[in-house]
């Protein structure tokens, strides 16, 4: 009981102090956010991408469509369970779980803030790039399990796909692990390591060695589109002429857990980006805009944004028309509001705005990557195989590449301008 | 292991490599395939991701139309014509009026000449509506889909106003136009083509400069002047293989003559070409209806035909410059109420031809793109 209250008051992540009860909690918090994350991107891009092609996207379940995706994944759960008659069982059965399971095991290193990650590991970058390949297996497996020629043809593009671009991947996150050295002389691919680095060189990675660091961070962007296989590189599940690749013989639960482990990749590799490049959860301007002063003023955004979120929600419950079938979804809206507005009363609380507001700086650069995803899935139109691959190993790769002896060059010159100074 | 045993299982070895080697993947696309626009199905033999082949299947929506003209009257077979090119339909029924027209020698008056224009060029530009958006969408970008059905509406409530339907209009007559320019047609059309100007500068906006539809539409499904008209190609792949043959300058028919326009050419033969031919023939479109509509004369707007329609007996062919290409009607009539015998010649059926030409070689991905490109219907291939 001691140890437990006593966590209350450590610096380090329950992993590193090894509080295995915390560990429990910080594990069920992570799937159920990361859950829940999904849940409200599922909605949050079908209302974008309505509004950017002039509709007006799901408005019938729940207010404004907010409980749209609940009721699909319910409909989702209670569909017939259907199994090819020629698949491979127990493959076919394996596959969703082996995508699902690696997807999740990623958000293990993933900091939330300084204390706000089930742990930290000395290899957490590795980790996270390991193990979130590892889900090409799992498509690897549903194409060929499917023992179908669509599923087959588009989870071989997947494989391929992965692969190449994973080396561009790779390449730009050296850069950014290269720089971590700069001010300590130690590099570090501890996750939460990268981020106090870019606390003491007093800049997020993307502005170092400008603009070397904002090429790694467009290359690593662009891969990691291709390497979740979003639109435009959707190849192994375009729709137009794959049908729906890998998934095309899944449907109903199964179906729903490629859909779970597709957005749980999105937001990973975005957590890296955010981890490397956007400095984690520090929040903006941390040298800039120092002081007690700014300190307080930065702590109490996070709190102010659900009650402008719960003020936004209680306008558009004025709105509504005042009628019997809209009662029951006005009623709702309103009290998502009040959920809302609790919710940032609590947050601008001392003691927990402290806390918070890391987790708060975090998840907003990383929806600042998923709104990146929807845009890019609503402009372009989707890239051939071929011009896939080209993109991939003659142009992202090179450039890759010149980032890491870039970053070194500089690395070295700077170290050496220090020596020689001193 | 003596020598012989030796190659004797190093050439089993290489006998079951060759068997590895040498398959080919049998992919079977359509009929219910989200790309295939409707009902068409390709057999693909591919290797890896490149064609090797492909053959098309066609006949799943099949109706037996030419069949039907013979147990129905001239008048009573109208109405199925539209369901050819479903996409424009007026164009379909402009043709057939035609050609019963040629048949009975009969004179259209000027005023119902016009309509008849301005209604099928309408129809021109939301076919082509049609085309864009499934095309685009099918080469990956979902979003200028949403664009050109919203515009496309536009056009189907001036049909939905002048005649009830959208679709399936009906809205020609033999011997003109069964019903007069409502009140305020030509204000909403003429509102119509002012709008429709900035919009088709946004689809290309949207479009034209994106480096990927570039890539993937550049040097793709190229099919040379010289092939295109040895496999009877008309319309907007025609004219984008260099080939400036319009029907409506090159045989004038309802007052075309009197309508200043140009023909779009391309020089590239390829998808990317096929593409701005399109796009700049909405806008000439939009030039011969704004030209139409200001100039719409006064008078009657269908000749005297008589209660039973009867032509001469003779046989008569003609064609029409429909949105996908050469339209002709080829009529037989006995002297009876009902067509001896009815033959369409379908631009989509015809143009459906070079799709293997075009494909093969190329990648999966090339094959949706061709489909998109030569824009074809289902309705229009299997009749």
């Amino acid at each position: 009981m001691k140890s437990i209250l006593g966590y209350l008051h450590s610096n380090v992540t329950p992993g590193e102090a090894g509080n295995l009860f915390w560990v429990a909690v910080y594990v069920v918090l992570v799937f159920a956010g990361v859950s829940i994350g999904v849940i409200f991107m599922n909605w949050f891009e079908r209302k974008v991408m309505a509004h950017m092609q002039v509709r007006i996207g799901p408005m019938r379940v729940g207010p404004h469509g907010l409980l749209q995706p609940i009721a699909d994944a319910l409909k989702l759960i209670i569909k017939e369970d259907l199994m090819p008659a020629n698949a491979d069982k127990v493959v076919f059965w394996f596959a969703p779980v082996c995508v699902v399971m690696t997807a999740f095991c990623t958000f293990i290193v993933v900091p939330f803030g300084r204390t706000h990650a089930i742990t930290d590991m000395n290899i957490g970058v590795l980790f996270m790039l390991g193990v979130s390949s590892l889900g090409v297996l799992g498509v690897i497996m549903a194409g060929w399990a499917s023992n179908s020629h669509y599923p087959l043809m588009g989870s071989l593009r997947s494989g391929a796909q992965m692969v190449s671009y994973e080396v561009a991947m790779c390449m730009s996150v050296v850069s950014a692990v290269m720089m971590t050295s700069m001010a300590t002389g130690t590099g570090t691919l501890s996750m939460i390591g990268i981020v106090q680095a870019q606390m003491q060189q007093r800049t997020w990675f993307a502005f170092s060695f400008f603009p070397v660091g904002l090429v790694a961070l467009s290359v690593f962007s662009i891969a990691m589109v291709a390497e979740t296989n979003r639109a435009p590189f959707d190849l192994p599940e375009a729709e137009s002429e794959l049908v729906a690749g890998f998934l095309t013989e899944y449907s109903g639960f199964r179906w729903s857990l490629f859909f779970l482990a597709e957005y749980t990749g999105m937001m990973a590799v975005s957590s890296i980006a955010t981890t490397l490049w956007l400095g984690g959860w520090l929040r903006p301007f941390p040298n800039l805009l120092g002081g007690r002063n700014w300190d307080l003023a930065f702590s109490l955004v996070p709190g102010l944004t659900f009650l402008a979120l719960a003020a936004f929600c209680f306008f558009f419950y004025r709105r509504m028309p005042q009628i019997r079938s809209m009662r029951a979804s006005a009623i709702g809206l309103a009290a998502f509001g009040c959920v809302l507005g609790l919710l940032g009363i609590i947050m601008l609380l001392p003691g927990v705005r402290e806390r918070v507001q890391d987790i708060y700086w975090f998840i907003s650069k990383v929806g600042f990557f998923m709104y990146l995803y929807v845009w890019g899935r609503t402009t372009f139109p989707r890239y051939r195989f071929d011009q896939l691959m080209t993109i991939g190993w003659k142009v992202l790769f090179p450039i890759s590449l010149a980032v890491v002896i870039l970053t070194a060059l500089i690395g070295v010159r700077q170290e050496l301008f220090a020596l020689v100074w001193r | 292991m003596s020598d012989n045993q030796f190659y004797e299982s190093f050439e089993e070895l290489q006998l079951t490599r060759n068997d590895l080697d040498s398959k080919e993947l049998v992919l079977n696309m359509g009929p219910q395939h989200p790309s295939t626009h409707g009902v068409l199905r390709v057999i693909l033999k591919l290797d890896g991701e490149k064609v090797n082949g492909l053959e098309c299947v066609i006949g799943y929506l099949h109706r037996g139309i030419e069949k039907v003209a013979e147990s129905r009257t001239w008048a009573q077979f109208a109405p199925f014509v539209d369901r050819l090119d479903y996409t424009a339909a007026v164009a379909n029924n402009f043709g057939y009026c035609l050609a019963v027209e040629k048949l009975l020698g009969l004179e259209i008056p000027k005023r119902a000449q016009y309509l008849r224009v301005i209604l099928t060029e309408l129809a021109r530009i939301a076919s082509h509506q049609v085309w864009l958006g499934t095309h685009v969408l099918d080469i990956g970008a979902v979003t200028p889909l949403f664009y050109a059905f919203r515009d496309r509406e536009t056009i189907l409530n001036v049909f939905e106003k002048y005649c009830g339907a959208r679709l399936t209009t009906h809205s020609f007559r033999i011997g003109g136009c069964r019903w007069d320019a409502y009140e305020g047609f030509s204000r909403e059309v003429l509102g119509i083509c002012d709008d429709l100007g900035p919009r088709i500068h946004e689809y290309a906006n949207l479009i034209t400069g994106n480096r990927i539809w570039l890539q993937r539409t550049k040097n793709v499904g190229y099919i040379s002047a010289a092939d295109c008209l040895s496999y009877g190609i008309t319309g907007p792949v025609l004219r984008a293989s260099g080939v400036g043959l319009d029907l409506r300058k090159a045989q004038p028919y309802s007052s075309y003559e009197d309508f200043e326009f140009d023909i779009p050419t391309g020089a590239n033969c390829d998808t990317f070409d096929r593409y701005m031919v399109r796009i700049e023939e909405m806008r000439q479109s939009i030039r011969i209806i704004r030209q139409a509509v200001e100039g719409l004369p006064e008078g009657p707007i269908i000749a005297r035909v008589p209660k039973v329609i009867k032509p001469p007996v003779g046989e008569v062919y003609v064609s029409t410059e429909a949105p996908k290409g050469e339209l002709g009607y080829f009529l037989v009539s006995d002297g009876t109420a009902q067509p001896y015998r009815m033959r369409v010649r379908p631009p989509s059926f015809i143009n459906l031809q070079a799709l293997e030409k075009m494909a093969k070689g190329g990648l999966v991905a090339d094959v949706v793109a061709i489909i998109g490109t030569l824009d074809i219907v289902l309705g229009e291939v299997d009749r």
